[in-house]
């Protein structure tokens, strides 16, 4: 196979990882939002620990797109 | 290449290439939007203090949310004794705020989609820990960083394992997310208006069909901007986070 094609190749591979990170963002603010439906009094004190899960998780998926990216335009 | 989404991330020179011992140096893009980042925080935050009512005007109420955010932020996280650190926190947070903020200007450099400088912010932090961690525990404090109490024996080299990897990772992930996020929104919005563009050269039927990418391009504008906030705030919690690994240990 060419190199330029395998590199092409690669970074899409790489951007499957973004779909995880979205799994995983949805997966706590769609949990948060049950928790704050079920006690809406509590909500608002952990909306800055969904927020800080979500920048984690999301970071992940920003690595796999920073890997294609790499890929794509630097290698 | 005009339509290149990569072509707004580049840095040129403004002015001449001067040296100083050995070393080139010259004024870029990137330096001056810099410049203005500390200007604007500094003369929007003068102005909003400049004249403090008990009944605060426009721009008092701006100054004061944003110092209350912030501030509010180190109490909850680092407690009474993150008071001395709330300096650094705050200027953090202003810096990465005003530099994505200033980004979303159209022809404007954004600071903060270049690895360099989200990598240097995220060092100093990670440094800053390290330093106040040994400072206020001794070399005891990795020990009650990286041995959590009450793990069986078994399993605690892996535990210790996975904390050092933890560690090690967070200098990488908190330089890499902002950089991430500011570099693949503003990719985002250019590839859209670049099919706003592509399509309305190809005539009027092409012209119909730039509405979605158009409406799509506002809307994605729009989510830019709640970035460049969440960014910023997520940047200055992990700082709080992880300064609270150094000043209260072992969870």
């Amino acid at each position: 196979m060419d190199a330029s094609a395998a590199k092409l190749i690669g970074a899409g591979i790489a951007c499957i990882g973004m779909g995880g990170a979205g799994i995983g963002v949805g997966h706590i603010f769609g949990n948060y939002l049950a928790g704050a439906l079920r006690n809406p009094a509590a909500a608002g004190a952990q909306f800055t620990n969904a927020l800080i899960g979500a920048a984690l998780a999301e970071g992940l998926g920003i690595f796999s797109l920073v890997v294609a990216l790499l890929l794509l335009f630097v290698a | 290449m005009a339509n290149d989404p990569i072509h707004q991330f580049q840095i040129h020179d403004l002015t001449d290439k001067f040296h100083i011992g050995g070393y080139e140096f010259s004024f870029t893009n990137s330096a001056l939007f810099m410049g203005a980042t500390v200007l604007t925080i500094t003369g929007f935050l003068l102005l909003a203090a400049r004249k403090a009512e008990l009944v605060p005007g426009k721009t008092q109420s701006v100054g004061e949310l944003w110092y209350e955010m912030v501030h509010n932020m180190v109490r909850q996280v680092l407690g009474p004794e993150g008071k001395k650190f709330f300096p650094l926190v705050f200027s953090l947070f202003s810096f990465v705020l005003v530099a994505n903020m200033l980004g979303m200007f159209p022809y404007f450099f954004t600071v903060t989609s270049q690895v360099v400088v989200t990598a240097t912010l995220a060092v100093f932090v990670i440094v800053l820990v390290v330093l106040v961690g040994i400072w206020k525990h001794g070399l005891s404090w990795f020990k009650k960083l990286f041995i959590p109490h009450g793990v069986p024996l078994v399993i605690l080299p892996f535990i210790s394992l996975i904390e050092i990897i933890s560690f090690l990772s967070r200098p990488v992930s908190l330089g890499l997310r902002l950089f991430g996020n500011m570099l693949a929104g503003h990719i985002v919005l250019k590839v859209f208006a670049g099919f706003v563009v592509s399509l309305g050269a190809l005539g009027l039927g092409g012209m119909l069909g730039a509405i979605a990418p158009m409406f799509m391009a506002v809307a994605l504008t729009a989510l830019e901007f709640l970035v460049a906030f969440l960014q910023a705030f997520v940047f200055a919690i992990l700082t709080c986070v992880y300064l609270n690994d150094a000043l209260h240990p072992g969870h």
